[in-house]
């Protein structure tokens, strides 16, 4: 062992050399990029400016608002139709495969590998193989987001229920209760809150992807956008931006204030 | 009664963490297992209820052997095996009433269970458990606003609705303040003679094992080294179970 000091300087050098060395990644990869740092950041501002111009919305585009606000209201359904649906799905699934409830081990690593998989796959991925079947419909949106979804519950549910319900799951068994009486006295009421509260998140990023989705199979609020932004009506794309924004932090808000309440 | 023969289990080859371990203890008896961590203690307390499966013995409850039951069996064999954990291991977002119901289940029917419909008489019966712990007015209460001496006796009142001929409890009070060990200990102690069940209770805390067990095992290393009265445990036999002098423990 060095000593104490000697150690300290040492650590000292080490934490000198990572920065170094992630400079020198910087400087590398610009030059690879042809990137001239300096002109990039002076952009910066007078890129802010001239989406402040062109993107302002105006009087014109306010009274657009009737019609973005229908197609959002279309959006936020989609996303809380497909992740309420995806949750009920995700659950059934992690149920059978965590290590806990779980059938066997095979079926844990193949539940694991499916939702791997689901979750693996960019959601833009996921709606353009979907609309050679489906078209450009709500369906494929909705099919599209489930998917994902999916995915990253059944991970998540399966991880919930390892942590959270092992321990009051063994005491119900010590008492002779049956497998289905365990799960449903012990495992879904011990893990309620976490589900609740992953359930809301996914709520919150869905719509955020909806709008996304809405662009490729031309539904929702994603649809609007695209229009008006292929025809260079840039204050309506301003004006679609602000209410999409303006709906995420109330469902954040909403969201957290259930989350306080249930935990 | 509850007889232990040559119980025997290892995790992996060649190891033994059980090696042939025998006891008995009659009904209205309070058994202490003592010994260091990692001798064994829990593996023989999970093993009586099989939630841990041995590799070779006979677990005998009045005669009959739970090492060789089916699983329906098995559930009938569990529901006469109360058990009280460390970590109290409670439903802690149910009510208080709600988990000391969780001991019918093993009576119910599986749908009966599932949805948690318990007859008049079995409410009633959680009702007076809880009185008897003393936790008369915290029926409606959520598990996780109570605190650990208070979680530990409802654990208790669970494991007695079940009406057991064995309670087995896994370090009852690790995780409790002293005066809470005391209370939980008494109770264990006073409902073991009052209902006539057979107690089985790991523990670490030596004076506590001596003043409220009738009988004490002692295991070290998956070896059974000392089965006695209590009040014949001595300074040299713990000098022996635990590799040390710990005498100040005894007074």
């Amino acid at each position: 062992m060095s000593s104490p000091i000697k150690f300290l300087a040492q650590k000292h050098r080490k934490q000198t050399a990572i920065i170094a060395v992630i400079g020198s990644i910087y400087v590398l990869s610009s030059w690879i990029l042809n990137f001239d740092s300096f002109s990039g950041f002076t952009a910066v501002p007078k890129a802010f400016t001239w989406l402040g111009v062109n993107f302002f919305p105006t009087s014109e585009s306010v009274e657009l608002l009737p019609r973005i606000w229908q197609k959002l209201i279309e959006t936020v359904a989609l996303a809380v139709s497909s992740t309420v649906v995806a949750a009920i799905i995700a659950l059934f699934v992690a149920i059978l495969g965590s290590k806990a409830t779980g059938i066997n081990n095979y079926v844990h690593v193949i539940v694991r590998g499916i939702a791997s998989f689901f979750r693996n796959i960019p959601l833009v991925a996921w709606a353009m193989i979907l609309l050679f079947s489906f078209k450009q419909s709500d369906f494929t949106g909705f099919l599209a987001l489930l998917l994902m979804t999916v995915g990253y519950l059944i991970r998540a549910f399966m991880e919930i229920i390892e942590d959270e319900a092992s321990e009051t799951m063994m005491a119900l068994k010590a008492t002779g209760a049956s497998y289905f009486q365990v799960i449903f006295q012990a495992v879904l009421p011990q893990i309620m809150p976490s589900l609740i509260s992953w359930v809301l998140y996914m709520i919150e990023n869905n719509v955020r992807d909806a709008t996304l989705v809405g662009i490729l199979t031309g539904t929702g609020i994603g649809f609007i956008f695209d229009l008006y932004f292929k025809s260079f009506r840039f204050d309506a794309v301003g004006m679609t931006i602000l209410a999409i924004i303006i709906v995420v932090i109330v469902l954040e808000v909403l969201s957290n204030q259930i989350r306080k309440v249930i935990l | 009664m509850l007889e232990v023969k040559h119980l025997t289990k290892s995790y992996q080859k060649d190891k033994p963490a059980l090696t042939d371990i025998s006891f008995s203890v009659e009904p209205g008896n309070f058994l202490a297992i003592i010994g260091p961590s990692g001798a064994g203690k829990t593996t023989i307390l999970r093993s009586l209820n099989q939630l841990i499966k041995d590799d070779d013995g006979q677990i005998l409850l009045d005669g009959s052997d739970i090492r060789s039951d089916n699983k329906a069996q098995l559930r009938k064999h569990r529901r006469q095996i109360g058990m009280v954990f460390q970590n109290y291991n409670l439903v802690e977002r149910l009510t208080v009433i709600e988990n000391v119901l969780h001991g019918r289940l093993g009576y119910k029917s599986t749908l009966a269970g599932m949805f948690g419909i318990y007859s008049e008489e079995e409410k009633k019966e959680a009702l007076e458990l809880l009185d008897k712990v003393g936790l008369k007015d915290f029926a409606l209460q959520r598990c996780s606003e109570l605190s650990g001496g208070q979680k530990q006796r409802v654990g208790i009142a669970r494991s007695l609705i079940q009406h057991p001929k064995v309670i087995l409890c896994d370090e009852p009070i690790a995780s409790l303040d002293p005066a809470s060990s005391h209370t939980v200990m008494h109770l264990l102690k006073q409902l073991t003679i009052e209902f006539n069940i057979i107690c089985v209770a790991n523990l670490h805390q030596i004076n506590l094992a001596k003043k409220y067990a009738d009988r004490i095992v002692g295991i070290r290393q998956g070896k059974l080294v000392f089965d006695e009265e209590s009040s014949m445990l001595s300074e040299e036999i713990l000098e022996t179970l635990y590799d040390q002098t710990i005498s100040k423990e005894l007074e």
